[in-house]
């Protein structure tokens, strides 16, 4: 089996699939669960984070904006106390603080008014003719006159420009006035303008029943409802009094929302900003850490397939080695314990034999006195008895191989050049090789020493392994290499075939008597125990190694010096 | 040619018995024995020309008994009979002084021949030695 085909066995395709498996689970897990723990730590504080520094900034911008109007109630009131209503109502004079105000304040005190407690404006400073406008119909004069002072919403009024206005009561012989003063809404509105975040985030102010009070940046597509200011305020609130949520407005934008109540309680500052935009900075650390996990993985899958494969094809390799390497380690014991089984079995096996030989044999003796009634039936007696005889004999060579397998006494010893012994053999098997389309291939070394063996044994042997290789290329051909090299004191003769090769399962058996792959009655089975027994004796070694699919190759070692 | 009488030592009673009839009806003067101390009393009385000896047998065996024959009688011919393929046996025994050997399950026609030869190397040697006691007398004379 070459690599190539080892890879594709289903068992190497399973180890490969479940090792990428493992590589993949072992690598990929820890990468997600790591950057998902850093990216959820980091969007939780990076969430905190955000809220309070949007929640700071709001703060700050109530405290700008309470401080503003507070401001102005007091300029307003420190003026209302310092003059009296007189003085106040000197047109003049009132248009001189007016002018006074603005340039301490700029633009932001419009105009100045001075009402009765009828609600008659008596005097006015400012651009608008406003002299003796009657406000005792409206809303903030009916709360003006209860209380101290005051601040209005944002209206439009008799001068149709949004506006809001400040107003401090004071008596005067019983009866209330008011000092009334109109802060520019450009300038007041700037102050909620100034709070921009990003390219989303904005500021605006609402009254109580959820009307502006200031120009929103952009547009709010909230319905500006009462509604909408009660679920900003039952959001979530922090000491601070600071309410946090989160809602989709109707164009099915997600919005952040943080809000105050300013102007106490009166009016909510809301900041509100798209929530991807706001998290842009977590969005995008987001999307750069599932890229790098993308990535990460990828390198890890591409790593993972082809570290696997790469392994699997090593083991396969090994595998592939070892099954070379898987030259057999004969049990001398077993062999020598099945030897003496094998003698046993041929004494005892012989008698019956020769006495059922010989019992045939009597019988065809007596048959020639007979009268066979017809001479179909004799020739059928006498076939039967030849085929008794003729399987005796049979049982014979059988107990006889059984036998100079299991010997032990020594035969005649000679020395022997072991080339002689290698070329003779060759001569033998020429003929049948070139039937089989074998190529027999010779690589003796000229100087071996002269070994002391008998030259009928070592013959035996050669020929065995010759037969064996020339039976495994009989169906296709081949090459059958003999080769001979020195060894320390021992010359090693090898015998190697490229053919089919013995499987793993067989390799262990081979040598055993009987064992055989042939069909029955075609080999006994003994060849290769009798080479065993025959370089036992010698005091040499035989082994084999064999791929399947590669070839087979036996070696022969044998003592040049006969241990005694 | 003179009868020849065989002496056929097995302890295989089948075995000895049916060769025995086949051996007769061949028209030899056979007798058989069942074991080598049986052979050598037969031996000491009507001595054959040629005895055929298993070589594996109860008690005596037949290189044992093969040495005791040519030790009584030096001219009777053995023909060793193995149910051994073992060939060093046979090699021992015809050191010892068997004519042949044979192997079980054995031809009764190749025994046969073998029967023959023996004979005929005993009756060569019977006269060898007779031309030698004649040449001693006529020495003597």
């Amino acid at each position: 089996m070459n690599q190539e085909n080892r890879i594709k066995d289903p068992y190497y395709r399973s180890l490969t699939r479940k090792m990428l498996i493992i590589f993949i689970a072992v690598s990929i897990a820890p990468l997600i669960t790591v950057s998902g723990i850093i990216l959820n730590r980091f969007s939780v504080s990076y969430n905190e984070k955000l809220n309070a520094h949007l929640g700071e900034l709001v703060l700050k911008h109530r405290q700008n904006i309470d401080g503003f109007l507070l401001e102005k109630l007091n300029n307003i009131r420190f003026m209302a106390r310092s003059f009296t209503v007189d003085e106040l109502k000197n047109e003049k004079f009132l248009r001189n603080n007016l002018a006074a105000l603005q340039t301490e304040y700029g633009s932001v005190f419009e105009d100045l008014g001075i009402i009765n407690d009828k609600g008659i404006q008596d005097a006015y400073a400012g651009p608008f003719k406003l002299e003796n406008a009657r406000y005792s119909d409206t809303e903030w004069f009916r709360k003006a006159i209860k209380s101290d002072f005051f601040i209005s919403d944002v209206f439009l009024g008799l001068r149709g420009i949004p506006h809001f206005i400040i107003t401090v009561r004071q008596m005067s012989n019983g009866k209330p006035w008011i000092l009334r003063a109109t802060i520019s809404f450009v300038a007041f509105n700037s102050l909620v303008e100034n709070l921009r975040i990003g390219k989303t985030g904005f500021a605006f102010i609402l009254n109580s029943k959820g009307e502006f009070q200031s120009k929103p940046g952009f547009e709010v597509v909230h319905e500006k409802s009462y509604s909408f200011y009660e679920s900003i305020k039952s959001g979530r609130k922090t000491k601070d009094g600071v309410f946090f949520s989160e809602m989709t407005d109707a164009s099915g934008q997600k919005n952040l929302y943080v809000a105050s109540l300013i102007k106490n309680g009166d009016w909510i500052l809301i900041y509100q900003q798209d929530k991807s935009d706001a998290f842009s900075d977590l969005t995008h650390a987001k999307q750069i850490a599932f890229f790098i996990i993308l990535i990460g993985g990828i390198v890890i899958i591409v790593t993972a397939f082809l570290l696997s494969k790469r392994m699997v094809a090593r083991i396969a390799q090994a595998d592939g080695e070892k099954e070379l390497m898987n030259q057999q380690v004969i049990e001398t014991g077993k062999l020598a314990s099945l030897g003496e089984l094998a003698a046993g079995i041929a004494h005892e096996i012989n008698n019956p034999v020769a006495i059922m030989v010989e019992e045939a044999g009597w019988v065809h003796d007596l048959m020639e006195e007979e009268q066979f009634s017809s001479k179909e039936n004799k020739n059928e007696f006498e076939r039967a008895l030849l085929q008794i005889k003729t399987q005796g004999k049979r049982c014979r060579e059988i107990t006889q191989k059984l036998l100079s397998f299991a010997r032990k006494t020594d035969t005649c010893v000679e020395d022997v050049r072991i080339n002689d012994v290698i070329n003779e053999v060759i001569s033998f098997c020429v003929q049948r090789a070139k039937f089989s389309n074998v190529v027999i291939k010779s690589n003796l070394q000229d100087n071996l020493p002269l070994l002391c063996l008998s030259h009928t044994e070592i013959q035996q042997v050669l020929l065995n392994l010759m037969n064996n290789a020339l039976d495994s290329l009989e169906k296709r051909g081949g090459i059958i290499t003999l080769t001979n090299w020195l060894e320390g004191d021992e010359v090693v003769i090898s015998v190697a075939d490229n053919g089919p090769g013995i499987p793993r399962a067989n390799l262990a058996r081979i040598f055993d008597p009987f064992f055989t792959t042939k069909p029955v009655g075609k080999g006994t089975g003994l060849g290769l125990s009798i080479c065993y027994g025959i370089i036992k004796k010698m005091g040499g070694e035989i082994d084999v190694r064999s791929v399947v699919d590669a070839g087979t190759t036996f070696y022969l070692r044998v003592p040049t010096k006969k241990n005694d | 040619m003179d009868e020849i009488s065989v002496l056929l030592v097995d302890d295989e009673r089948e075995f000895l018995e049916t060769l025995l009839k086949r051996l007769l009806k061949r028209r030899v003067k056979v007798k058989g024995v069942g074991s080598g101390e049986e052979a050598l009393k037969f031996l000491r009385e009507t001595p054959p020309d040629v005895v055929v000896l298993d070589v594996r047998m109860e008690g005596m065996d037949g290189i044992q008994t093969l040495r005791e024959i040519k030790k009584i009688k030096p001219l009777v011919e053995v023909i060793m009979l193995t149910g051994h393929a073992n060939l060093e046996v046979a090699v021992e025994g015809m050191e010892v002084g068997a004519f042949d050997y044979l192997m079980k399950p054995t031809d009764v026609d190749e025994l046969l021949y073998k029967l023959e030869d023996a004979f005929k190397r005993k009756k060569i040697q019977e006269q060898k030695i007779k031309r030698l006691e004649e040449e001693k007398e006529s020495g003597k004379e």
